[in-house]
């Protein structure tokens, strides 16, 4: 049994490696939840249009795949502003690796343009659609696109479900940061991307049934992102050394405080109790709880993507 | 299975995509990873980034070097270095190189100076040379000297008329033991040591930390013998890097050395541990040793020294059960406390008791190669004048090098038998490297000229009146270096690329002054190429060969005694004098005493020095290359002390010392690696001197708060481990 | 082992005195850009005054053969070659620094130049047959660095024959840095 480990000294200074690991920075965290919130975005517009409906949807569910598409592009703005050696960026697509999640992640980039620009023509009302397709080539296409609605909504549907997964699984693989390698991060991520996406959308006119629809999708995402994260804690907390060290992250280090008021209380809790007292009062809505939602949102990427780096495995003996 | 595993899996069967990542791997990532430092050609020559000379082989690319190799063929290096040889090219490529001469147009030390070119700095120091000779005599001239280009120097000031020479290297740092061991045994030790760590069973360090200390072949042979199952005592305050690797760490009040020493001879000649067949045979003294420690008992030195008795009696067990094998490392920096070369003799005697002198695994005989003098130096007609290197009437008795500090004090009118006029400065940062530095400040206000030879804008270069920018070993010819060794050889500096800026060799430098003052038939030969090839030819060398190599290696001679080399003790009466008639003759203790340490008063420290691995004294830190690594100094204090004063580890703190000096802020270390009652930094940090522009302000200078130092009786050294601060928070 | 080469190095920590000359040789040899380094030295400390044990090991990129780096990389820039060697080619990497981040000895970092960078086993000296840069001018030969494979080669044998361990096993990476202890 040996004592402590009381000293240690490294000669190594590399510059954003040591003292302690900081890699990305804003610019991950800000693609990150835009990831998560155009996968939110594609599922839960791809579901609500899924049935035919007697009226017109409302505008911004009609725009929502177009959104959504520029929201993707602000996010892979970032990405592309992360990359320490630009010009290589075509490098992403001259090889599709597939034990890597950042070359996943290039490829469904790339798969969900063309699906969700169609599946977004094709929600566009007749009037847009007319002006729109005045100037484009595209009367064949979305003839064609048309008659494979179901299909299309489908595959925007995947689309999503493939960025959620995506942008959660790419920390979760890094398994050599303590604060990343638990199985439930994934999850996490996907389940607040859902949340983000419902948030983003009640932030703009909807018609009555779909804002409760969505409200109460919202409600049951934050509900699962709350137990996701509590059994995060405890999985750390129960998991030896180095789970300890996470969650001592978490419970009472550098991060506690930004992680529990910034994630757990203003960006699960207290929307949860505006969200249930709005269903059960039929209050008007305002735009307070959705925009808490997704600050929640940004901010639970932000702190484990920096809890995250700071917990690598040179921390334990 | 991992998860990384899963994923792969998933995602291979997923796009049914086979990926075979074992299979067909690319040959090699030769050219991938070529970084292309090889050079066209290698420069065989040898390292002068501190003063054990290890063969190296200069890689030349594009008329650059490149990198730096340990030589394979040289005794020295064995093909490997320290981390300081391999950083050589950061001072060939120092940016804050003297470039050309300068002489000083403001107030001495206000760093004012024009550039000039070299035969108007040279005139200028010859006339003054010769002004100096004519008002006071050559002896007023003064040089101070470290490194092996200096022995131009040392030749010229000889002919000029001085032997006045002062390296610091001696007074401040291995005299002690050199005088310890020549009284003992009857010869110095020598650069590198004739100890054969290498074959040593068990080894004990006072003091030294080797490892950190890094001369390379003493750090080889260590780790060699490590490997092959030396065991280690080391006594340190500190846990040092060796102390890290030890059986028995004995960690000792600062001071107390000496009664260690005493008990440790006390339980060898007690339990009869000690070599009677060798000390009957070669040593005289041991019934007044017996007599003098009879009442030194491990009980009595723990008591001084903090140490638990037993540790005491099973360290020197434990050394003395591998004897003759066995060494008790006689350390190199010895300027402690003022009793150091009582201390030396001390180590020494305890291991002629261990009967090591001479033996393998002990210290050797060293053999040498000869080489002739270059024909036609004509010999020194003149005697030279008695050092004036201690105060006016005082006396001591032993050591053979002029002390440098006494030069220095020389030079403050009315110190000394007479006054020193001018300084002639090789390569040595006397502001740094002698004690009292307000002294050396003093001293040299009062000269008539200061003339600083130097590869960096170092402290002392700023008070010079004319400064001469010497070319670095990678652009110089040297004189041959002959090295008294356990192996035989002989190995030559020759210069890998052509001198940057407007640097000269030293030899260039030297000799242009000789002919200026009328001395140039002390330097006869041309060039030093022509001095090493003349000497090399008269003998008998294969000059190509060696210029090739960078070394000749010799048959060698038997330098144990069991191997049949003879043995052969220096002393007056040619025997290993465990009782030194000569200390007692000259009115020193024949034996060596205990003085209690004066303590450090309450909420003060003992402020210990030392090395690191990656720098030469504060010659290095300037090297941006090896200060990547260590580029400040730390101030070491014991946790708890720390904690109890409310510091935290890495807090910026600042030292005052016991005459009211004050350090420059530094990092807190705080660590269980050390005694609660002393601290510890590295040498060599914190520089003035604006021209070192990397090094300035990084750290704190050790000297400076050396503002006492306690000299040593026998031979007039400085004791420098005796000052004592108090830390506050900066 | 199934005959196939892997090359590893073995760190005799009882040997190592923490002199920086692996750190400097690789710089040199490497030029590795101002401010970073390839190797380092960790020095851990354990225990209270005056009862203390020290361990000091050269570290380096552990060339994994799990390597996750290699795994995390889209590009296919993060490889290995013959022997087991992890290389970056500078070419293909877009400086994502997945593998900066899936790496658990923070052993790579940004090249100023903007490409991943990390220690190579001196690839293109063992491919001409010599050691590595660090291995060459240990003074304390500490280093060794060889084909394990090889039964009766010097690091197996020392594998075989001293107590040893790997860093961080539990991540599964299989390193093949070795520290005998």
């Amino acid at each position: 049994m040996l004592p402590t480990l009381l000293e240690h000294t490294s000669t190594r200074v590399n510059a954003e490696i040591d003292p302690v690991l900081h890699i990305w920075g804003w610019e991950i965290a800000v693609y990150l939840f835009l990831g998560g919130l155009v996968a939110g975005l594609l599922i839960l517009s791809s579901l609500l249009l899924w049935r035919p409906r007697d009226t017109a949807p409302a505008r911004i569910l009609q725009l929502a795949p177009l959104v959504a598409l520029v929201l993707l592009s602000l996010g892979m703005g970032t990405l592309f502003l992360d990359l320490a050696y630009k010009l290589h960026v075509f490098r992403f697509y001259l090889a599709f690796r597939p034990t890597s999640p950042m070359s996943w992640g290039a490829w469904i980039l790339v798969l969900i343009y063309p699906v969700a620009a169609l599946s977004g023509l094709l929600a566009l009302g007749p009037e847009l659609q007319g002006k729109l397709l005045k100037k484009l080539p595209l009367v064949g296409v979305l003839a064609w696109a048309q008659r494979q609605r179901q299909v299309l909504l489908g595959a925007t549907l995947a689309g999503g479900v493939g960025l959620g997964i995506y942008t959660g699984l790419l920390l979760g693989t890094l398994t050599a940061r303590i604060q990343w390698n638990t199985a439930v991060l994934g999850p996490l991520f996907l389940t607040s991307g859902l949340s983000s996406g419902a948030a983003f959308l009640l932030l703009f006119k909807l018609d009555e049934a779909d804002r409760h629809r969505l409200v109460r999708w919202d409600m049951l995402a934050l509900a699962v992102e709350g137990v996701l994260i509590a059994s995060m804690v405890l999985g750390f907390a129960n998991a030896g050394a180095a789970g300890q060290l996470a969650a001592d992250a978490l419970l009472g280090g550098a991060w506690t405080a930004s992680f529990w008021s910034l994630v757990v209380v203003m960006g699960i809790a207290v929307p949860l109790v505006l969200e249930s007292i709005e269903i059960k009062k039929h209050l008007p809505l305002v735009a307070v709880t959705p925009a808490l939602v997704l600050l929640g949102g940004l901010a639970l990427r932000a702190v484990l993507l920096a809890a995250g780096q700071d917990s690598g495995f040179r921390l334990l003996p | 299975m991992q998860r990384r595993d899963f994923i792969k899996i998933t995602g291979t069967t997923a796009l049914g995509v086979a990926v075979a990542t074992s299979l067909g791997l690319p040959k090699s990532g030769q050219a991938e990873s070529d970084p292309g430092t090889d050079g066209d050609h290698t420069v065989a020559t040898f390292c002068e980034l501190c003063f054990w000379k290890c063969g190296v082989l200069a890689h030349v690319k594009d008329g650059k070097v490149t990198k730096i190799v340990g030589n394979p063929m040289h005794p020295l290096s064995n093909g490997a270095l320290c981390p300081r040889g391999t950083g050589g090219t950061g001072l060939l490529y120092d940016p804050d190189r003297l470039k050309k001469p300068m002489i000083r147009v403001g107030e001495r030390g206000a760093q004012k100076f024009k550039e000039v070119e070299w035969p108007e700095a040279l005139d200028f120091v010859a006339n003054k040379l010769k002004e100096i000779a004519t008002k006071h005599g050559p002896e007023a001239v003064a040089l101070f000297v470290h490194g092996f280009g200096g022995s131009f120097f040392r030749h010229l000031l000889n002919a000029y008329g001085s032997d006045n020479v002062g390296q610091p290297s001696h007074a401040q740092c291995r005299g002690a033991r050199e005088v310890g061991f020549q009284l003992t045994f009857g010869a110095p030790l020598g650069s590198p040591e004739v100890i054969d760590l290498e074959n040593s069973r068990a080894i004990a360090l006072i003091g030294s930390h080797l490892g950190e200390n890094m001369h390379n072949t003493q750090v080889q042979e260590f780790a060699k013998a490590i490997e092959c199952g030396a065991q280690l005592v080391v006594v340190d305050p500190r846990f040092s890097t060796a102390a890290g690797k030890a059986r028995y760490w004995l960690p000792i009040k600062p001071g107390t050395d000496i009664a260690l020493l005493l008990a440790w001879i006390h339980v060898m000649l007690g339990e009869g541990l000690y070599d009677r067949e060798y000390i009957a045979k070669y040593a005289i003294g041991l019934e007044q040793l017996r007599a003098h420690v009879a009442d030194k008992t491990p009980e009595w030195a723990s008591l001084e020294t903090g140490l638990d008795p037993a540790q005491i009696v099973d360290s020197i067990r434990l050394l003395a059960g591998a004897r003759p094998a066995a060494l008790l490392h006689p350390g190199r920096h010895t300027a402690w406390y003022g009793d150091d070369t009582q201390r030396a003799r001390a180590m020494a005697i305890v291991n002629a008791l261990l009967g090591n002198y001479g033996r393998r695994g002990g210290f050797y005989f060293p053999t040498k190669l000869g080489v002739p003098k270059y024909a036609g130096v004509p010999e020194f007609a003149h005697t030279f004048k008695r050092a004036p290197d201690r105060p006016k009437g005082k006396v001591f008795p032993f050591g053979d090098e002029g002390l440098a500090h006494g030069l220095r004090d020389a030079t403050i009118p009315g110190t000394a038998d007479y006054d020193l006029k001018a300084w002639i400065v090789y390569g040595t940062n006397l502001v740094q490297a002698l004690p009292e530095p307000k002294k050396t400040l003093e001293a040299i206000q009062h000269l008539e000229l200061l003339v600083a030879i130097d590869v960096l804008p170092a402290e002392i270069v700023g008070y010079a009146d004319v400064v001469l920018p010497e070319a670095t070993y990678l652009e110089r010819w040297d004189d041959v270096v002959v090295t008294p060794y356990k192996s035989q050889y002989i190995a030559v500096r020759q210069p890998a690329v052509a001198p940057l800026y407007d640097s000269k060799p030293g030899w260039w430098i030297a000799k242009e002054l000789a002919n200026r003052l009328g001395l140039g038939a002390y330097f006869p030969w041309n060039d030093a190429s022509e001095l090493v090839k003349a000497r090399l030819e008269a003998g008998k060398f294969d000059v190509a060969a060696v210029l090739k190599n960078g070394v000749a290696l010799g048959p060698g001679k038997p330098v144990f005694l069991e191997d049949g080399a003879p043995a052969s003790f220096a002393t007056p009466s040619k025997k290993i004098e465990l009782f030194s008639q000569q200390l007692a003759d000259a009115g020193l203790d024949p034996l060596p005493n205990y003085t209690p340490p004066e303590e450090p008063p309450r909420g003060q420290f003992r402020l210990l020095m030392g090395r690191t691995p990656t720098h030469t004294f504060g010659r290095t830190t300037n090297n941006r290359f090896l200060s990547e690594i260590y580029s400040e100094n730390e101030l070491w204090l014991n946790a708890q002390v720390a904690r109890d004063m409310g510091l935290d580890d890495g807090a910026q703190v600042r030292l005052t010392n016991q005459d009211g000096v004050k350090s420059t802020p530094l990092r807190l270390k705080a660590t269980q690696r050390i005694r609660p009652d002393c601290v510890f930094m590295v040498h060599g940090y914190g520089h003035t001197a604006p021209g070192l522009r990397f090094a300035k302000g990084r750290g704190v200078d050790d000297t400076a708060l050396v503002s006492r130092s306690k000299i040593d009786p026998v031979f007039g050294g400085t004791g420098m481990n005796v000052n004592f601060v108090a830390i506050e928070r900066a | 082992m199934n005959g196939e080469k892997r090359y590893v190095m073995v760190v005799d920590t009882r040997l190592c005195v923490g002199c920086k000359a692996c750190v400097l040789a690789c710089k040199a040899e490497n030029n590795t850009p101002d401010g970073y380094c390839r190797d380092w030295i960790v020095e851990d400390i354990w225990g209270i005054f005056p009862n203390l044990r020290a361990e000091i090991r050269s570290e380096r990129c552990n060339h994994c053969s799990n390597a996750p780096c290699v795994d995390a990389c889209p590009t296919g820039a993060s490889h290995k070659v013959e022997g087991g060697i992890v290389l970056v080619d500078h070419d293909k990497c877009t400086g994502c620094k997945a593998c900066i981040a899936s790496c658990p000895y923070d052993a790579r970092y940004v090249h100023p130049e903007g490409y991943v960078d990390k220690c190579t086993f001196c690839a293109h000296r063992v491919a001409s047959g010599k050691t590595t840069a660090c291995v060459a001018i240990c003074p304390t030969k500490t280093l060794h660095f060889g084909d394990v494979s090889d039964p009766h080669g010097e690091v197996a044998q020392l594998l075989a024959s001293r107590r040893h361990k790997v860093l961080h096993p539990e991540t599964g990476c299989e390193p093949n840095l070795y520290f005998l202890t």
